[in-house]
């Protein structure tokens, strides 16, 4: 089985996150760049999978050079090899050039399964998977709990708010996973150092074959026209309980329309 | 030392198994008086903890010290003395002489599953009798046939009642009684018949860790259970105590320092006569102090690894760097103490924890004294 993971490197979780002035677009520098939480689990699962029935995984990251740590900690988990698709006509791409790149470099490669996360933590659009699997023709299996491959058929359980509905394709197919699913691993000392020996590609926009003028921040859908800084708490109000403390609460939750 | 991505991966791992697996428990385990080693251990041998800078074919790590020095860094956050020491004796104290001396046979048996974490080892070398003075030691285990038949007792030993074997230190030859000739380290599996755990040791601190006297009576292990030569178990036994005392260092320096931020931030909360504890200058300078102090010890202990990582001998290094933590994490966990007014006497603090585990840093692994005695010989002071 050839299983790819699609995985995106964003700032550090719990690092303040910045735009930058000049462009609007997130300021990737100022905060450490970490593999994408979910996509850990989506990684976990493939190697799992290659663990109980053969097969390779190649992880797959579209991001400025500084995402080959990212790569290179997929690789570290476990994971065979690396594409890693990287050029300054990229930056500011949004999910539609995104979805657009990743699908380029997944193409053709025989892929018997493309994993995701299903949501990334900085931009948490969501859709990338969708999109991905839009573009290649492929169904699409998202929000799984759990992953079954069994011979050509690939069955999930799709996480819902009722318990989950099981759903089924034929591979490929694209499935997107979330944290329910597993318990990522930590990279091993000896996976961390094999994995400064695993190949990792790297494909530019040409190579891909898209036009530079389809991607980056010029071909945005949307635009920041502005932002602003989120204003800083203001003081709660405090309720004395004379007796009627529980009435006044009442009162305060009613007039915020909370009840 | 040059620390790469490679480091910082393996410390990434490092922190979030303790921030993940150990600090959430260790409340539970200070309180039960034991950690469970046999549940704990296999995802430490995971990430490949256990025998970092031993042989890869023998399920060793192939690194070299610098990846020790930031995995002990690393145990230095969990929040408590007693479960780093454990996993300590495991990695850096009971395993060192087997991995350099013992046969091939003995690894594969005893090292190899070690290492993977399934089974959990103590060093046995401290007796009733004999601590300080190791060559004063009793335990004697007697040549019948191809076996050691062993008899005596070992006290203070660390994972000594979880634990699967130990490498135990006994006297082989009794020509010439109380030299440090005539001593074998031997690999003891704690289920052959007469072993037995004498009982469980009541301490001041370090809780979590279980600490045992052991009973040997007529245990019968075989002579090919001995690591290396026969006779040379003082010399491996001492070899073995440097990278003990190392590690210990690197993992005392680190608490000692997260000890002082804490309570640095302590103060900056606590208000008192109008404003907080901190902006008091008395309280300043001396936590300056013993930053200072933090800063001094932990430079030399990094250049006690850079000299442990060119490959020379580091027991003066390793004395050193013994003597002055310990005495600076006591010193530390007194001003923390002293900081917190009563909240530093109260059990609902990490604070009362520390300063209790602390006091063991000037004596476990050898004393002070010892430590000092050390220095002295090699001052050309005292006689050998
Ligand atoms: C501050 C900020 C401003 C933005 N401004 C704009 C804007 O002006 N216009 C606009 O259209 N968009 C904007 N974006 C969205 C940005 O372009 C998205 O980050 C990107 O398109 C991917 O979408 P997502 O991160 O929401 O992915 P999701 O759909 O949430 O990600 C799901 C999964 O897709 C995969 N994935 C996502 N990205 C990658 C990648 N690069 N490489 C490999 N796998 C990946 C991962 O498996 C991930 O778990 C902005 C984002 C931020 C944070
Ligand atoms: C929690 C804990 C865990 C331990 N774990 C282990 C373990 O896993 N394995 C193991 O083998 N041992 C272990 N030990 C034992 C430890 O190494 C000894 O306690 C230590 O070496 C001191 O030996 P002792 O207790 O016999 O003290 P003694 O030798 O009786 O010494 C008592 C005191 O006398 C002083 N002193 C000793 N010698 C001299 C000298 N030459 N000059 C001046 N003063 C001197 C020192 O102040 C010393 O503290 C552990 C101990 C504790 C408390």
């Amino acid at each position: 089985m050839k299983i790819a993971v699609c995985v995106k490197q964003v700032p550090d979780t719990w690092a303040e996150k910045r735009l930058k002035p000049e462009d609007s677009t997130l300021d990737r520098e100022s905060a450490e760049g970490v593999l994408n939480e979910l996509d850990e689990y989506a990684v976990e699962e493939a190697l799992r999978l290659i663990e109980a029935q053969g097969g390779e995984v190649v992880v797959v990251s579209m991001g400025p050079e500084r995402a080959g740590e990212t790569i290179r900690k997929a690789l570290s988990m476990g994971a065979d090899a690396g594409i890693h698709i990287v050029d300054d006509a990229l930056h500011g791409s949004d999910a539609i050039a995104t979805s657009a790149a990743l699908a380029k470099a997944l193409e053709g490669r025989g892929f018997d399964l493309i994993l995701f996360g299903s949501e990334s933590t900085d931009a948490r659009m969501s859709v990338v998977p969708a999109m991905v699997a839009e573009r290649l023709g492929l169904p699409q299996l998202t929000f799984a709990q759990k992953v079954e491959v069994d011979g050509s058929t690939v069955r999930i359980e799709r996480q819902a708010e009722y318990g989950y509905d099981s759903i089924e394709a034929s591979a490929p197919v694209v499935v997107s996973v979330v944290e329910k699913i597993n318990e990522p691993r930590y990279p091993s000392f000896k996976g961390i150092m094999a994995a400064k020996k695993k190949p990792v590609d790297t494909l530019t926009v040409a190579d891909l074959g898209l036009e530079p003028v389809t991607v980056g921040l010029a071909a945005a859908w949307s635009a920041v026209d502005e932002f602003a800084a989120r204003p800083p708490k203001a003081a709660g109000t405090v309720i004395a309980d004379d007796g009627a403390g529980g009435v006044k609460i009442a009162d305060y939750l009613s007039q915020q329309k909370f009840i | 030392m040059q620390f790469t991505e490679e480091h910082e991966h393996f410390r990434e791992s490092m922190r979030r198994l303790v921030d993940e697996e150990i600090n959430p428990f260790v409340d539970e385990w200070e309180e039960a008086g034991i950690f469970p080693a046999h549940e704990l251990f296999p995802k430490l041998g995971e990430v490949g903890a256990f025998g970092l800078e031993y042989d890869p074919e023998f399920g060793g790590g192939g690194a070299d010290h610098s990846f020790t020095y930031v995995m002990a860094q690393e145990l230095g956050r969990i929040k408590c003395a007693g479960v780093p020491m454990a996993i300590a004796v495991q990695a850096s104290m009971a395993t060192p002489a087997l991995a350099r001396f013992g046969s091939d046979e003995l690894k594969k048996t005893y090292l190899e599953p070690t290492l993977r974490g399934e089974m959990v080892c103590s060093i046995a070398v401290s007796e009733p009798d004999a601590g300080s003075d190791v060559a004063g030691i009793r335990t004697r285990a007697v040549r019948d046939g191809d076996d050691w038949v062993i008899n005596g007792r070992k006290m203070w030993i660390t994972n000594g009642t979880q634990a699967d074997w130990l490498c135990l230190l006994a006297r082989t030859d009794d020509s010439q009684p109380g030299d440090y000739h005539g001593m074998s380290l031997i690999v003891v599996p704690t289920t052959t018949p007469g072993f037995s755990v004498g009982r469980k040791i009541e301490k001041m601190g370090n809780h979590s860790s279980d600490t045992a006297e052991i009973v040997l009576d007529d245990v019968r292990v075989p002579i090919s259970n001995t690591v290396g030569e026969a006779g040379r178990g003082f010399q491996q036994q001492m070899a073995q105590f440097q990278d003990e005392r190392l590690v210990g260092a690197y993992i005392a320096a680190v608490g000692a320092r997260k000890a002082l931020d804490r309570t640095k931030d302590y103060l900056q909360q606590r208000i008192a006569f109008g404003k907080p504890l901190l902006a008091n200058q008395y309280l300043q300078y001396k936590l300056a102090e013993l930053y200072a102090d933090v800063d001094t010890v932990e430079g030399f202990l990094q250049y006690a690894a850079d000299k442990y990582l060119a490959g020379n001998d580091v027991t003066r290094e390793a004395t050193v760097a013994k003597l002055k933590t310990g005495r600076l994490t006591r010193e530390v966990a007194d001003a923390c103490v002293q900081f917190h007014g009563g909240m530093g006497y109260a059990e609902e603090m990490w604070v009362a924890r520390y300063f209790r585990d602390a006091r063991l840093a000037s004596i476990g692994g050898g004393a002070d004294e010892v430590m000092l005695r050390v220095i002295t010989m090699m001052e050309g002071m005292g006689k050998k």
